[in-house]
């Protein structure tokens, strides 16, 4: 996206939702569905329509793990590591793809070459059918190290 | 000839669309005419996608069916043949024994059909009460014995009773709102996800009473951002029920008006909690608030406000529709109703179970459940979330019911069961518990914001060897301080696995048993 076309990306998301009561929290939706994220330069202008200030704006970001302040990676991949997918392997699976991807367990963010994001996420409602995990939009439960290595295979050959 | 794939998340997570496509291609192929309808999941996730063809018997069930499989399966013209061929799902023994009340339509209808919804009774408990006066509808809430599902397990009946008797003594107090809490944040619970993508509209109808109970005019569904699919059935659910006359102004001709909206949650495990999903609710970030003032009083926007979670209002419509008594002659002790239980984690047939509270974890773990996915023992199951206990063999036979199990330091919470197998180590388990803790926590409070990290450090002290007693010691006076001095259940609760796990499993913490 160029930075005119995020501009006005974030400038329809702030009047399409300022008029709802409580309107921050679909408005950063809103823009990180528009942008992938939430840009820094947008944080004054959210801040303004809702007469907030920034640092209001910058805490509620942060506050929530959903919003992104950076792009992120060409796929997302994300892993459960809640307690019911830890039952069937999930830690394993976990393993494997900071492995896979060459990135750190601790802090996994985006590989080098911008290809793939690896998020944890604690439950997705698959929790009968675990181990879950999400790329991109798409769900993906009784998982297992092969599965995954095909889905990343995909993932690396889409992007 | 209808064929049925379900369009439910755990299915299409295990390829039930790819399945739907194949189902359609091959049909195509063959010049065979079919209706492909995609309806909710019955909750038997071990056998998805579980694919139903309407005969003359019925609907024949067959499982779980890989697009692989499509050809054969008309090769055999959907007979008993084919391997994957389950019969009659009715006749299943995991549904067999189950007492589905708010999950009736589970699996049967279609999720965004109101001529389906209504033809299993869809909206005859918005009907009736309309029929009569609020506080009529009201006093059928408190007379149900209904509890709420999202595990505080406070009578749903007492929070009306208060919202309704707010009088709007000047334009202020006027407004009014009903929240229906969909965060559904714990691991090992999808009752609430079934409900918003499988019968959506069962929810916004017991939203619906409830306004009509108390004089609310809003309402919001919050639901989780994990939840993407759900948030797109209840937004387009509620769209339909609009335009059908079951929401918005004069319900169904009716003096009343209920708007409902869908706000998405962003990522916060603690927004479960009622007054930090207020505060998420109003654009803020979600911490809690300390109580008094109660959000029936003061809620959202600093109005009178019903909190309820997802299951509690689903389980409304029938209420109304068949009478208090008919839904309190359900369960035991002071725990009426059904509970839809989720069993989850290592666990050979993972699935929805609704039962009258009573049921006994060992039925349903191996009546139901079949034991472990692994088909090794199980060691501990956790009851109610990640801030649940975990259950040993010694107390597998307890009833299902929420004083019985306060009495063992557990909890029923929202009804998630998760099965861990002998591999797990608990000291590694109870560490995560703290882990997450010190993850989610709002901040608000110093025994959870700061409690949960030492507590993680403790564990790891322990797991090491160094200063052993000493240092249980210390985490039990750490928990101790967490559970008194927490303001919300974040910090009240965290102990809860911690302790179960160190009094249960001192073996995992190289503690003399």
């Amino acid at each position: 996206m160029t930075p005119d076309n995020t501009f006005e990306a974030v400038a329809t998301a702030v009047a399409a939702h300022q008029h709802l009561p409580g309107a921050l929290m679909p408005m950063l939706h809103a823009v990180q569905d528009a942008v992938g994220y939430i840009p820094a330069d947008a944080v004054p202008t959210i801040a303004k329509a809702l007469n907030l200030s920034t640092a209001e704006v910058h805490g509620v970001v942060t506050y929530y793990h959903h919003f992104r302040s950076a792009p992120a990676g060409r796929q997302v991949v994300q892993i459960c590591r809640a307690e019911s997918c830890q039952s069937m392997g999930g830690e394993q699976l976990w393993a494997h793809a900071c492995v896979r991807l060459g990135l750190h367990g601790d802090h996994p963010g985006t590989t080098p070459d911008g290809a793939v994001t690896l998020e944890p996420v604690y439950c997705l409602g698959l929790c009968a059918s675990s181990p879950a995990m999400v790329v991109d939009d798409k769900l993906h439960a009784r998982m297992n190290i092969q599965k995954f290595d095909r889905l990343v295979a995909q993932a690396g050959s889409a992007a | 000839m209808i064929i049925y794939v379900p369009c439910d998340s755990a299915s299409l997570a295990v390829g039930a669309d790819e399945v739907a496509l194949a189902v359609q291609a091959e049909a195509d192929r063959r010049g065979l005419a079919i209706e492909l309808r995609r309806n909710s999941s019955r909750g038997l996730f071990w056998l998805e996608p579980l694919v139903e063809v309407v005969t003359p018997a019925g609907r024949i069930a067959f499982g779980p069916v890989a697009v692989e499989d499509v050809a054969s399966l008309f090769d055999a013209d959907w007979s008993s043949s084919h391997p994957l061929h389950l019969g009659r799902p009715e006749d299943m023994p995991f549904l067999q024994k189950q007492e589905r009340l708010t999950f009736a339509r589970m699996g049967i209808t279609r999720p965004l059909s109101l001529a389906d919804y209504e033809a299993f009774e869809g909206f005859a408990g918005l009907r009736k009460a309309l029929q009569v006066s609020p506080a009529e509808v009201v006093q059928q809430v408190l007379d149900s014995g209904l509890r709420g599902r999202g595990g505080a397990a406070f009578p749903a009946g007492i929070k009306w009773k208060t919202v309704a008797a707010v009088q709007a003594t000047n334009n202020q107090a006027a407004q009014k709102y009903i929240v229906c809490n969909a965060d559904e944040g714990d691991s090992g619970t999808y009752s609430d996800r079934m409900t918003m993508e499988g019968d959506p509209f069962m929810l916004i109808e017991g939203m619906a009473i409830a306004a009509v109970a108390t004089g609310a005019t809003q309402g919001y569904v919050y639901i989780r951002s994990e939840y993407p699919h759900a948030v797109a059935t209840m937004r387009r659910a509620i769209e339909l029920a609009t335009a059908a006359g079951f929401l918005g102004d004069k319900l169904l001709g009716s003096a009343h008006s209920f708007h409902l909206h869908v706000r998405m949650a962003a990522g916060s495990y603690v927004c479960g909690e009622e007054t930090a999903m207020l505060e998420s609710l109003e654009g803020k970030r979600g911490i809690v608030r300390a109580k008094p003032p109660l959000p029936a009083l003061s809620g959202l926007f600093g109005k009178p406000t019903v909190i309820n979670n997802v299951i509690t209002l689903a389980s409304v419509p029938i209420i109304l529709a068949r009478g208090a008594a008919f839904y309190r002659n359900y369960g035991v002790g002071r725990s009426h109703g059904t509970l839809p239980i989720q069993l989850a984690g290592n666990i050979k047939h993972g699935g929805l179970v609704e039962k009258a509270f009573g049921v006994t974890l060992r039925e349903l773990m191996f009546d139901f459940g079949g034991g472990s996915a692994s088909g090794r023992p199980i060691k501990a199951v956790q009851v109610g979330g990640p801030l649940g206990a975990y259950v040993p063999e010694s107390q597998w036979d307890i009833p299902l019911d929420y004083e019985a199990y306060a009495a063992v330091g557990a909890v029923v919470g929202h009804g998630g069961i998760v099965v861990h197998d002998d591999r797990a180590n608990m000291a590694r388990l109870a560490r995560y518990a703290m882990e997450f803790c010190a993850i989610e926590s709002c901040g608000k409070c110093t025994p959870c914001r700061i409690g949960s990290t030492r507590g993680v450090e403790v564990i790891d002290r322990i797991r090491d060897g160094e200063n052993r007693p000493q240092q249980v010691a210390l985490l039990r006076d750490l928990c101790d301080t967490m559970v008194h001095g927490s303001l919300c259940a974040m910090g009240g609760m965290t102990p809860f696995p911690v302790l179960s796990a160190l009094n249960h499993y001192p073996q995992d913490f190289g503690l003399p048993v």
